[in-house]
């Protein structure tokens, strides 16, 4: 889950990781009040989107006096955002954070993530800040610095240390650095992130060690235990039918093409998307019902699929493992009987208690193009919508 | 012969008293598993299917001599299960359970370093050899006994391979399905390393996903290290990037862990790689009668 700049920095402050004085503003007005309250000669605007890149998109603004303020936040509020990292059609801006100006003497970046390949999470540092790690990585792989992590005894000092010295933080500012490494690994394994990223992190004229920016993920796998965290979820960031599917624990990402997809298990949903481009029709999601989906569920899963204005034919692909055809089968048939279906649909069942699972099919009545293979399958809707 | 479980492994299923492990633990009866207890703290001395509950991990093993285990408990007390099943020194513990958090795999995989378990998963359909063991969650009715091992990341596409290669006459030793989650207990190269010993195994399938680099690493493992032929098979060409596909490791991050990168480098290590996974059968065939092969591992 990702959450939002002001969001990830009032996290961090609450664990004495420092970060600028700041206000969230829903309003021009708001905006404005916020700068008065901060009191600074100079304020920050700063769209507040689920996407990196603002800066670049005009959506970060430095003002210097209260009239500029106001000018900067009539001009992002409401504003559409396109930057790398939102596709083209962009994002709306609806939440500013005011925060106060800051002197900057250095950028750095600092960052942790999970290293996949030694199963520890990784603190990475380096001293190009404000740039985009993935770029430092290919062009100066030899800038950027990392320490593994032992989970049994966590983030060391030394390791801190050693981090700090190494990307060059002023000697004056060194224990500042290692207390803001410590404070933000906390957060990381107290609040279950997937990413944890300061870029910048700086160094001010007074030798303050500062989160310019803050970025973190919350895994969704521990939203279970993190229920204050999981508030901060902002719907408005998120696809309307990603939502949807949130709710019945569904896997659904929306694509750009015709053909709706309901397939079980994440391998075989991308193969199932893999499959129906490979035989020229293009998939309208990704959608995975799970392993323990009930007929409701399934149900939940048709009726999102159709809600879909471009969707012209649905490809339902399954092979029961932990699923059951059965349970598939009933809940096509109670959605279609729900939400009617105008649309050609292809069915194919494999596993789990196929045969039942075909009968419920057939005895449905139902304009159903059934499919003894996925390759069979994906050619029928592609011919059908031609 | 087959690799992780056999004829003579005792199984015992954790959570068996929930819904989902029920059904499980029935069909793993019928395909022929020895099922020789189940945990659920606080059930002990009840009975599931006919097989009796013991209230810890520990319980069970003593009175049974079980040296497999088999986990259906929910996500969030997923890793206490599995550090239980590790600490009564079991032998094979696959962790069906999906969702667990990240930082709770990596707790496990440090608490595991140094014993002697092999941890399979979690988030995985289980492991079978066929005609002998079947623990996890797969339909048995689509595994015939044979000579290919399959390895997978996807419990489905597993599904999809072996019931590609069984319906064109070719036999499996086991197939192994290691899981969609960054941090799991077993690798590639482990299985790949296990059915490379395993002397009834002729020819593996291999079957990876976009996210992290574990494919090309297990490319580059083969190159080296495998005597017997493999071939194949990346999901997600068609992903898009920093979406995350259902599994937790599958997403392209920063430019890697696409599949045309991992389709690269396996094909540059000798792997034919499977164009859509509706030939995954076909192709693992046309390099079994390249190698000769073919006769051997033809088994109806």
């Amino acid at each position: 889950m990702n959450i939002h700049e002001y969001q990830s920095k009032e996290i961090l402050r609450n664990y004495g990781v420092k970060v600028p004085n700041g206000i969230v503003a829903f309003s021009v007005d708001e905006a404005v009040e916020a700068a008065e309250k901060l009191g600074t000669s100079v304020s920050v605007v700063k769209a507040q989107i689920h996407a990196g890149g603002r800066g670049k998109a005009g959506g970060v603004k430095v003002a210097k006096n209260l009239d500029e303020v106001r000018t900067y936040a009539d001009e992002i509020l409401g504003k559409v955002l396109v930057t790398p990292q939102t596709g083209p059609e962009g994002k709306e801006v609806k939440r500013l954070y005011i925060e106060q100006g800051c002197d900057i003497k250095k950028e750095y970046y600092l960052g942790l993530v999970l290293d996949r390949a030694s199963s520890r999470v990784v603190m990475m540092a380096s001293e190009e800040g404000g740039m985009d790690i993935e770029e430092v990585a290919a062009t100066n792989p030899e800038k950027i610095f990392k320490e593994a992590i032992d989970p049994v005894v966590g983030l060391m000092p030394y390791q801190a240390r050693r981090l700090a010295f190494n990307i060059n933080i002023p000697e004056e500012s060194i224990s500042q650095a290692v207390k803001f490494m410590m404070g933000l690994y906390n957060v990381y394994v107290e609040k279950d992130c997937s990413i944890a990223e300061i870029n910048p992190l700086v160094v001010t004229g007074d030798g303050d060690v500062m989160a310019l920016d803050a970025k973190l993920n919350i895994e969704d796998n521990a939203l279970f235990r993190q229920k204050d965290v999981g508030e901060l979820r902002d719907l408005d960031e998120e696809d309307e039918k990603e939502i949807e599917a949130s709710k019945y624990d569904l896997s659904y990402i929306a694509l750009d093409g015709n053909i709706g997809c309901m397939v079980n298990g994440a391998g075989l949903a991308m193969a199932t998307m893999d499959i129906i481009k490979h035989y020229g029709g293009d998939p309208a999601n990704f959608l995975d019902v799970g392993g323990g989906a009930t007929a409701e569920k399934v149900t939940e899963a048709f009726k999102i699929i159709l809600s879909d204005p471009n969707v012209k034919g649905i490809f339902v692909n399954i092979f029961g493992g932990i699923m059951k055809c059965d349970v598939i089968a009933e809940g096509v048939v109670q959605a279609t009987k729900e939400v009617g279906l105008e649309i050609p649909l292809v069915v194919r069942l494999e596993g789990t208690n196929v045969d039942l699972g075909k009968k419920i099919l057939d005895e449905s009545g139902l304009n159903i193009t059934s499919a003894d293979s996925m390759a069979d399958g994906a050619q029928k809707i592609v011919s059908l919508l031609k | 012969m087959s690799v992780y479980v056999n004829k003579d492994s005792k199984v015992i299923v954790q959570g068996i008293t929930g819904g989902t492990a029920r059904f499980h633990t029935k069909q793993m009866l019928e395909y022929g598993t020895k099922i020789v207890g189940g945990i659920t703290p606080k059930k002990g001395g009840t009975e599931v299917e006919g097989v009796p509950v013991f209230n810890t991990v520990q319980e069970a093993v003593d009175q049974t001599g079980a040296n497999v285990s088999v986990i259906y408990v929910p996500a969030p007390f997923a890793a206490d299960a599995i550090i239980e099943a590790v600490d009564a020194e079991l032998d094979v513990v696959i962790c069906i359970t999906e969702h667990i958090p990240v930082l709770d795999m990596i707790k496990v995989k440090r608490y595991m370093e140094g014993k002697k378990t092999r941890l399979i998963g979690p988030n995985c359909p289980g492991v079978i050899s066929a005609d002998e063991c079947k623990v996890g969650i797969m339909p048995g009715y689509i595994h015939t006994k044979g000579h290919i091992g399959v390895v997978s990341r996807s419990g489905t596409l597993t599904y999809e391979a072996v019931h590609q290669l069984s319906q064109a006459g070719y036999g499996q030793t086991s197939a192994v399905g290691i899981g969609g989650d960054p941090v799991n207990g077993t690798n590639f190269i482990d299985v790949l390393e296990a059915f490379n010993e395993d002397p009834e195994t002729e020819a593996v399938v291999m079957i990876g996903e976009i996210g992290g680099t574990a494919e090309e690493e297990a490319a580059r493992w083969i190159k080296d290290n495998m005597k017997k032929p493999v071939i194949g098979f990346i999901g997600g060409v068609t992903a898009p990037p920093g979406k995350r596909m259902g599994h937790a490791g599958a997403i392209i991050s920063g430019g890697q862990g696409t599949a045309e990168e991992k389709i690269r480098v396996m094909n540059e290590c000798g792997i034919a790689v499977a164009e859509t996974p509706a030939v995954i059968g076909e192709t693992m065939i046309r390099v079994l009668k390249e190698k000769g092969l073919d006769q051997k591992c033809k088994t109806h």
